[in-house]
């Protein structure tokens, strides 16, 4: 979106002049806030994620759309990264090793740690780049998240390996809803029409299999979710 | 500041060179989502200034050394392209990228909530593709607007705005010949929201009175901006 000036800004009128003072008139505008964003008084809203009380007062933090629901205000940002949690299926990249273990870069502020107990098989002392090298993607289970936000993932379970063939595409966490839409439907169609393996991570990769023309349709159809991502739909 | 007090740059209207009143600013447009690969982006005109920035991350902070236990660090880098300006540019890093790299720097580190993110990094890099003067204020503005566009908490938007004095005359927003011939330059990063101040530099010399009508200038000035940062931030996630 490009936002112009007149040919020359004055102070006193330029507001008035391109409504640039404040939000659009539209409904959508209404609900979208920027950071610092003053949302009202604390006391009748608790605030919720993207949002701060500062002096009794809420403020938004994030750059996105707001949320009230049960009480509290929040704002669902049009813009995230991935935080990991345990439990989670991720999709890493290998990016770096020692005699012991790998570095999965997930995505995330933060880089997981791949213990050799935890790698694929069993891997000698020193082994671990002859296993799994820097560069390669992986897909793997979180499971454990400590405080100083250090996490572990690992590869022992059922459908976690190395990745070897097809391709692996990413679109932000917070879109993946939408992916996979009301109870897995849109992405169960989107499997069938493609015909295609697809393994959706929770750190908005996914592992798509399949033919070329498939691996295109289901292309197509993130470019367009990640398009539109800023849209009306939630 | 040159210091050529002799050369008239306001007529007899009260009108600069480029037709402005001392008050006014000049022409700015802000985009927003400008590299597709940048996790937030921002292109910012402001007359003949244009800035492009990118944010990228959080992410894990490289070298180690870098890595802070109990907050993540910015990674600042301002750089003027050498086809900026008339006279060609050296590339590469010099003593005044540095010095601006640092003051946007922590004039930044100021409202992003670094705490959330401890152990990271977030990088955000300034090319200059265009200079006129006040090229540190687009940069710290454009660079906020990114940072909001990336996702990126913040407890608000910074805009930096600079006056100066001109023939003995406070204006608002120099433009390059009155950076070069004027007598003081004033530039400031206001938090919009609250009226605080993250981020003042003074070049030359201002009375007390000037010093105050500069002040006035950069605080409604960054009223105005702000609104288009916010439009321009909002406008790019409605369709």
């Amino acid at each position: 979106m490009v936002m112009n000036s007149g040919p020359v800004a004055r102070p006193d009128n330029m507001a008035k002049k391109n409504g640039a003072a404040g939000p659009r008139g539209n409904i959508r505008g209404q609900n979208l806030v920027v950071p610092g964003e003053d949302l009202g008084d604390s006391e009748d809203f608790e605030a919720g994620h993207g949002v701060i009380a500062i002096s009794g007062r809420l403020k938004a933090v994030k750059q996105g759309r707001l949320r009230e629901k049960g009480g509290s205000i929040s704002v669902d940002p049009t813009h995230t990264r991935y935080i990991p949690r345990p439990g989670d299926l991720v999709i890493g990249y290998i990016e770096g090793c020692t005699n012991n273990l790998w570095f999965i870069e997930l995505g995330a502020p933060f880089n997981a740690i791949l213990p050799m107990s935890l790698g694929p098989g069993k891997v000698d002392f020193g082994g671990t780049r002859s296993v799994m090298d820097i560069g390669d993607a992986v897909l793997c289970r979180i499971q454990e998240v400590e405080e100083t936000h250090s996490s572990v993932v690992t590869m022992k379970g059922m459908g976690l390996r190395k990745i070897r063939s097809g391709v692996v595409e990413e679109i932000d966490p917070h879109l993946l809803g939408r992916l996979i839409g009301k109870g897995g439907e849109s992405l169960r169609r989107l499997k069938a029409e493609a015909d295609c393996r697809i393994v959706v991570a929770d750190n908005g990769r996914m592992w798509i299999d399949g033919e070329l023309d498939g691996i295109l349709d289901v292309r197509n159809k993130l470019s367009v979710i990640s398009d539109r991502k800023n849209g009306g739909e939630n | 500041m040159g210091g050529y007090g002799d050369v008239q740059m306001i007529d007899e209207n009260g009108l600069r060179m480029d037709g402005r009143s001392p008050g006014d600013i000049r022409e700015v447009t802000i985009e927003t989502g400008v590299i597709p690969v940048a996790d937030g982006s921002c292109r910012m005109t402001w007359g003949t200034n244009e800035a492009i920035v990118a944010v990228y991350g959080p992410m894990e902070a490289h070298p180690r050394k870098i890595q802070r236990q109990d907050r993540a660090v910015l990674d600042v880098a301002y750089n003027m392209a050498p086809f900026s300006t008339t006279d060609r540019i050296r590339p590469g890093f010099n003593r005044r990228s540095r010095e601006i790299s640092k003051v946007t720097k922590d004039a930044l580190e100021s409202v992003v909530m670094l705490e959330l993110y401890p152990r990271s990094k977030i990088r955000v890099t300034i090319e200059i593709v265009s200079a006129e003067a006040g090229t540190r204020c687009v940069g710290l503005t454009a660079a906020s607007v990114a940072l909001a566009d990336a996702g990126i908490p913040m407890t608000d938007l910074v805009v930096s705005v600079a006056s100066g004095k001109i023939n003995d005359v406070v204006v608002c927003d120099l433009n390059k010949e009155e950076d070069n011939y004027g007598e003081a330059d004033l530039p400031m990063g206001i938090l919009p929201n609250s009226g605080e101040l993250v981020f003042l530099q003074m070049d030359g010399d201002l009375s007390q009175e000037e010093f105050s009508q500069a002040w006035e200038y950069n605080m409604e000035a960054a009223q105005v901006v702000h609104g288009m940062m916010v439009e321009a931030l909002k406008g790019g996630g409605s369709q």
